[in-house]
């Protein structure tokens, strides 16, 4: 995060100054909200385009001007890594978008995935002035993503800068957002890094989970060649505490480890009939479409495609999963969810494309069984009817079952999208190492470093299931404070 | 990518491969597996290591032809690449001196069940295997299951070779002859199912090693998620072995048989493209 002193000292250079004055803030918050223009809902829900088209440049111009480049930006309080957001803003206010590009590559790693994947209604968009004078946030986040994907298409992404070789080993466990924003601070610092991968692609929850109807593909890969382009070298199919050890990465001469492995752990309710065949976790159904493109006829990896499927659960994971089931074909494609709509942990943008795409919302419904038909297919769900009752401790109102009321629907197909636990190979084959009843390695918050002092460990694995981007500000939080213990050293 | 150093035929429909793998060689204790996929669009297909030589950095598997992605594997030579491998996976078998053990497998577990035979052997028990088929054609590896078993019983269907009967015949009649201390099965659901009953009435612990759907083999989808002592166990992180008594096999082979019909498309694809169209492997 930067310095206060420095991002007013930003705000305070003329070219800021004069901009600010030359339009009149009523005039600005009298401007609505440029709309993202998105493809057709009728055809986009039967194919794999991304959805979201981008602004144009004229359009980012416009929400620009929207921004009143307060003198305390809260925005910036809402953003977990701190991105200098008002000088962003403001330089595709005026058209400099390679520098508003390289102000967001300050604090973010990823600023073309975060502009697509972060909640941001929940983080920066939230504390918009906008909003305290009853008119609609600026659209923080699409300013991001155009700045950014701007850089990617001019063909000029500016590969950072790496400093001389230290000649010290450091490697990533994990190619997630975590170990990918770990990986290019550290290469800029001039270490040698390595990062080992479980599966056969590099990328994380960003490849294997999340469909690229919402981040496609490419935009990973550029961050990744990117990386490479750094020197960072990737292992992959390569399982750490399986494969070989921390203790092996050590005789070879690795100084540090930082652990990013994610929580990949699919939960299940443990309800009767959950293991019919047709019911599957979200990481099954995602990994089979996404990681081994099993909706495409020349993969070898099969995957189910139901006509009436439901999807449990209220996060991005069950937005993802259900819209993927109506793009392979699904007839009707349910969200079942046991509180309402404004507790759904998922951003608003998905639940308002799931909508739009003829997403069934079966909220304040659990499911207690399901049924199947003599080869174990399932047929039906029993769901419970739920009201709201007292908010629970984390202030959403918690459901509690209507007794009696029930409802069975016919199913082919459930994807159960409950959660995921932290994935437990590290922790299982580190001695010494402080996990929490959880199951997440334990770290100090502000250095990122576990128990084992050459271990620091970031992203879901120390939060269960968090977010790209708080993932992505520990991966560069592990790697400042790695810098710093091994320069000590 | 992991090349091939040699291949050798076993019979018809079953290849011997040993792959460079030096970090797996080095890890690999006997029941683990690994994960194989060939070509950009192959399939993810958990194959046992058969056999790992730390010095020369290889393992060997034992792969039969079945469905779509061994047919793939099979069909490559030495020299060839694999486009990924990635292990071990899975818990190691529980190896001691028991004192008698049976050995009784079948089909698609016959290849997985050598390494568990000869570490039986290694560790000083008395082995007798019971090897099945539904013909003589079909039984594979015995010259490999003789080399490391004190008496082989082979057992066909229709009686072309060894005695007519199912597995269960050929152990039963061990069972009836002498006293056995522990029990291995590795071969089709259903198989490992009546083995379970059989050794379940003369009270001999029996282990079982599933092969179930697989999709990442790390834990991470529950694909492979069977209902052992009546919880929910990922095969591929818990296992693959269970007490063969615990395993609910009926809702195992009702999950195994979901997949089946997709993957006959697969296999039909694959079977109808000319050789040249072959995904390069
Ligand atoms: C479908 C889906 C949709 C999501 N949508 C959003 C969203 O819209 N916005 C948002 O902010 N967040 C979203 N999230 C959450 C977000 O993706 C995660 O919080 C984030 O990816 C965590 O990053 P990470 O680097 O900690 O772990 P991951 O991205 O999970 O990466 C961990 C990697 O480590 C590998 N690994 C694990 N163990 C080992 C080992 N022992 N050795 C080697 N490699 C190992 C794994 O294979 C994996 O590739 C979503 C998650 C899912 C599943
Ligand atoms: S194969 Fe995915 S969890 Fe076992």
């Amino acid at each position: 995060m930067k310095e206060e002193s420095q991002i007013k000292q930003e705000r305070e250079q003329d070219w800021r100054v004069s901009l600010r004055n030359g339009m009149k803030a009523k005039d600005r918050i009298a401007i609505p909200r440029v709309q993202m223009p998105e493809r057709d809902a009728r055809i986009r829900s039967t194919n794999n385009e991304e959805v979201n088209l981008g602004l144009t440049e004229t359009q980012a111009m416009t929400e620009a001007q929207r921004c009143l480049d307060c003198a305390k930006p809260t925005c910036m309080d809402g953003c977990p890594v701190g991105v200098n957001i008002p000088t962003f803003i403001k330089y595709i206010e005026v058209g400099n978008f390679p520098a508003a590009a390289r102000t967001l590559k300050q604090t973010s790693a990823l600023p073309a995935v975060c502009g697509r994947v972060c909640p941001q209604e929940k983080q920066c968009e939230a504390h918009c002035i906008h909003l305290k004078m009853k008119s609609t946030a600026v659209s923080i986040g699409n300013l991001e993503r155009f700045a950014a994907d701007y850089e990617r298409n001019s063909g000029c992404i500016s590969v950072p800068e790496v400093a001389a070789s230290k000649g010290i080993k450091v490697a990533a466990v994990g190619s997630g957002p975590a170990g990918l924003s770990f990986a290019g601070d550290m290469a800029k610092l001039g270490y040698d890094v390595s990062v080992f991968e479980a599966l056969h692609e590099i990328g994380g929850v960003l490849k294997y989970g999340i469909p690229v109807f919402r981040l496609p593909n490419e935009i990973v890969d550029v961050e990744i060649d990117n990386l490479r382009s750094m020197g960072v070298k990737f292992v992959k199919n390569c399982i750490v505490g399986k494969t070989i050890t921390i203790d092996d990465l050590k005789a070879d001469g690795f100084k540090g480890v930082f652990v990013a492995s994610g929580a990949g752990l699919p939960r299940f309710m443990n309800i009767p009939g959950e293991n019919l065949a047709g019911v599957m976790s979200s990481n099954e159904y995602l990994t089979r479409v996404n990681l081994m493109n099993a909706a495409s006829a020349t993969s070898d990896t099969p995957v189910y495609t139901g006509k009436k499927v439901a999807v449990i659960g209220g996060g991005n994971t069950a937005m993802d999963s259900v819209r993927t089931a109506r793009r392979l074909g699904a007839e009707r494609a349910m969200i079942v969810y046991r509180r309402s709509e404004e507790e759904m942990p998922a951003r608003r943008e998905e639940i308002h494309h799931a909508k739009a795409e003829g997403i069934d919302f079966l909220t304040l419904r659990n499911p207690i069984a399901y049924q199947g038909d003599e080869k174990g297919r399932v047929t039906h769900m029993q769901l419970q009817v739920m009201e709201l009752g007292e908010a629970d401790a984390s202030g959403r109102r918690a459901p509690r079952e209507i007794p009696g009321k029930t409802e069975c629907i016919e199913v082919d197909e459930v994807i159960v999208s409950v959660g995921v636990s932290p994935n437990p190979l590290i922790p299982q084959s580190v001695s010494g190492l402080d996990v929490s009843k959880w199951g997440t390695i334990v770290v100090d918050e502000s250095s990122m470093q576990s128990s084992i002092p050459m271990i620091f460990a970031g992203g879901d694995i120390v939060r269960g299931g968090a977010t790209v981007i708080l993932a992505m500000g520990d991966g560069r939080r592990a790697a400042k404070s790695m810098n710093e213990w091994l320069s000590k050293k | 990518m992991n090349k091939i150093i040699s291949k050798e035929i076993f019979s018809e429909n079953v290849v011997q491969f040993e792959v460079e793998a030096p970090l797996i060689a080095k890890a690999h204790r006997a029941g683990h597996f690994v994960i194989v996929r060939v070509g950009e669009q192959g399939e993810r297909m958990p194959l046992t290591i058969a056999s790992s030589d730390v010095q020369k950095g290889s393992i060997n598997l034992v792969v039969q032809k079945v469905g779509v992605s061994s047919a793939k594997l099979c069909a490559l030579n030495a020299g060839d690449y694999i486009t990924d491998l990635v292990g071990p996976l899975g818990k190691a078998t529980h190896i001691e001196n028991f004192g008698t053990v049976l050995c009784a497998c079948g089909g698609v577990g016959t290849a997985p069940m050598l390494p568990i035979v000869r570490a039986l052997k290694k560790a000083g028990n008395r082995v007798i295997t019971v090897l099945a088929a539904r013909s003589k054609t079909l039984i594979i590896l015995e010259k490999q299951m003789r080399e490391h078993s004190d008496e082989v019983i082979i057992m066909t269907d229709d009686g072309s070779y060894g005695t007519k009967g199912l597995v269960t015949n050929g152990i039963e009649s061990v069972l009836q002859r002498e006293s056995v201390d522990f029990c291995v099965t590795v071969g089709p659901a259903i198989m490992m199912k009546f083995v379970g009953q059989l050794t379940q009435k003369y009270r001999i612990p029996t282990v079982a090693s599933l092969n179930t759907i697989m999709v990442d083999g790390t834990g991470m989808c529950g694909a492979c998620r069977v209902t052992v002592d009546k919880k929910t166990k990922f095969v591929c992180v818990d296992g693959p072995e269970f007490d063969a008594h615990q395993v609910d096999f009926d809702e195992m082979i009702m999950r195994l048989n979901a997949y089946k019909d997709l993957e006959r498309g697969a296999m039909q694809r694959f079977a109808e493209q000319p050789e040249q169209d072959r995904p390069a492997m």
